[in-house]
């Protein structure tokens, strides 16, 4: 369904991303994980558009989607929510699912409709699914992080994605929140038939969900395979506990 | 509930602005009829500058060029003075969406740099034009047409236009593009992964705002019959952006609000000192400092939207 194919970005020099390859089948739910400044934002960067790719290329459903821009990207059906929390702050918590909606819908350039009315069903029910309804009436800065991050995850959803990628989605997460959190995007990934990639520095909720892992240090991919391969490679203990000498 | 009261609110002013010909003496007609121009102005502005994040320092370039447009049209043609009044919110937007297309590719404040130094230029070339634009004498003297022509019916017809641009704007901030532009105004780069072309969204705008601009320009030229270089000089500019921030610049009737007390002030200040722009600092000082949201978003938040804010 997904697939990137020798993807590199540097930065004057320096390789961020160096030659990553990566496919990714309908309803499977990847994780990418490395210590920190492994690439992992800006892979995901690259995939969603926010950066060019230096070289290689991205295709989705095959279609080749390198170098389209971020919001051509959504269109595609490809959302994504950010390892810092970054929602629409001044907007109300139900306004910031909804503008995803009514982009989705094309409709950010009618300058005549009440914009409360609209789409109002399809955005409390999703709210109703990540159980923000409640507080569809806050300004959405007044948010705990916790929910912040979830309300990131809904404003992804407003897109109808098939395909989500979700840059460290506990990130700054109590053990529970984490565990509430992973549950929904379980939840939300069967009822609605997602598929996903995630990049998560919680080793527990990467073992515990993802079905294939693939492992970056120093901008390149070391190892994908499944959990117990992961587990039991070399370069990754290398890689997290430098075992190297021993 | 509030929202019945507020439509009141708006019908009881709109009465009393009504009656105030009849009541008031010529001087505060004009007076008022100059609120409602800046009030106009500096709501166009907000609409790119509270909604849309945009920092417009110049936006008086717009008010000027439409104000300009208007004159040249009613005294140097013999169109009929429909088109001088269509000309201005047209010129106004047009000299607008071309700015914006050479500055919107910069973000925040070097954008409001790069606007201010071409709305200079703009500034300059009118400056300078003696046979074009009469130069720093200005125009005087401008052929209105006689409904109009009077304090009293110049009034009327701006108090008419600002309603209907004032409804117009209410209902662009209040649409799935206002939503929008205030979605890029919190947070730009989340715009785009949610599938919004940011820049084509903010030059429409930045438009629209120099259309209104425009607008406000054009019944400058009705209520003063004069035109001058001042008009779009960056010190009126930064005047119509301290009425945003002084009325409110995350409410819409804030900017309105603002150039009320500003231009209320002006003139009572002005008949005792000489000094008004001391004063004006000290106002601005004090309002940033204990009104950070401005006068208006300081009332809301004590009695109107602090509802929303209960369940923190």
């Amino acid at each position: 369904m997904f697939e990137a194919k020798g993807l590199s970005k540097s930065f004057d020099g320096f390789m961020a991303v160096s030659r990553v390859d990566l496919s990714v089948e309908k309803g499977e739910m990847v994780a990418v994980i490395g210590p920190n400044g492994a690439g992992k934002t800006t892979f995901f960067n690259l995939i969603t558009g926010i950066l060019k790719p230096d070289s290689g290329r991205i295709v989705y459903k095959g279609e080749d989607i390198t170098g389209l821009s971020p919001y051509e990207i959504f269109r595609k059906g490809i959302s994504r929510s950010f390892q810092i929390v970054n929602v629409f702050q001044r907007l109300t918590v139900f306004e910031n699912v909804q503008l995803s909606v009514l982009s989705r819908e094309n409709k950010t350039w009618d300058l005549i409709t009440n914009a409360s009315k609209l789409y109002t069903d399809e955005t409390e029910k999703i709210l109703e699914q990540v159980g923000l309804l409640e507080k569809k009436n806050t300004v959405s800065g007044f948010l705990s992080h916790g929910e912040q991050k979830i309300l990131e995850i809904a404003i992804a959803l407003g897109g109808k994605p098939e395909f989500m990628i979700l840059d460290e989605p506990t990130a700054g997460m109590s053990p529970e929140e984490t565990v509430r959190c992973m549950e929904l995007i379980k939840r939300l990934r069967e009822e609605m038939d997602l598929t996903i990639l995630f990049c998560e520095h919680d080793m527990d909720v990467v073992f515990g969900y993802a079905n294939r892992i693939m492992v970056m240090v120093r901008g390149e991919t070391i190892i994908q395979g499944t959990c117990d391969e992961v587990k039991c490679n070399r370069l990754v203990q290398e890689a997290y506990l430098g075992l190297s000498d021993e | 509930m509030v929202k019945v009261e507020k439509k009141k609110l708006i019908a009881a002013v709109l009465v009393i602005f009504l009656l105030f010909p009849l009541i008031l003496p010529r001087f505060y007609v004009y007076l008022t009829s100059l609120i409602m121009i800046y009030g106009l102005l500096a709501t166009s502005l907000n609409l790119v500058l509270g909604y849309g994040g945009i920092f417009q320092f110049h936006h008086c370039v717009f008010y000027g060029v439409g104000a300009y447009a208007t004159a040249l049209i009613l005294t140097k043609t013999s169109l009929h003075p429909i088109f001088a009044f269509i000309a201005g919110p047209i010129c106004g937007s047009v000299l607008s969406l071309i700015l914006g297309i050479v500055c919107i590719r910069l973000s925040k404040l070097y954008f409001g740099m790069l606007q201010i130094s071409l709305g200079s230029l703009v500034w300059a070339i009118v400056y300078r034009w003696y046979s074009f634009t009469g130069g720093d004498d200005g125009i005087h003297g401008i052929p209105i047409p006689e409904i109009f022509a009077s304090t009293n019916g110049a009034f009327y017809f701006a108090l008419m236009i600002t309603t209907v641009s004032m409804f117009v704007i209410y209902g662009i901030v209040n649409s799935p593009f206002g939503k929008t532009l205030q979605g890029i105004r919190d947070n730009p780069v989340r715009c785009e992964m949610i599938g919004v072309n940011v820049r084509l969204h903010q030059l429409l705008a930045l438009t629209i705002s120099g259309f209104f601009a425009g607008v406000a320009g054009m019944l400058f030229v009705v209520v003063d019959t004069t035109v001058f270089p001042e008009l779009l000089f960056w010190t009126l500019s930064l005047e119509v952006l301290i009425m945003c921030l002084v009325g409110g610049w995350f409410t819409f009737f804030g900017p309105m609000l603002g150039a009320g007390i500003i231009i209320l002030l002006r003139t009572v200040v002005s008949t005792y000192t000489v000094y008004w722009a001391l004063v004006l600092g000290i106002i601005l000082t004090l309002v940033i400092f204990f009104l950070p949201n401005g006068v208006l978003g300081f009332i809301e938040e004590k009695f109107g939207r602090g509802l929303k804010r209960e369940n923190v």
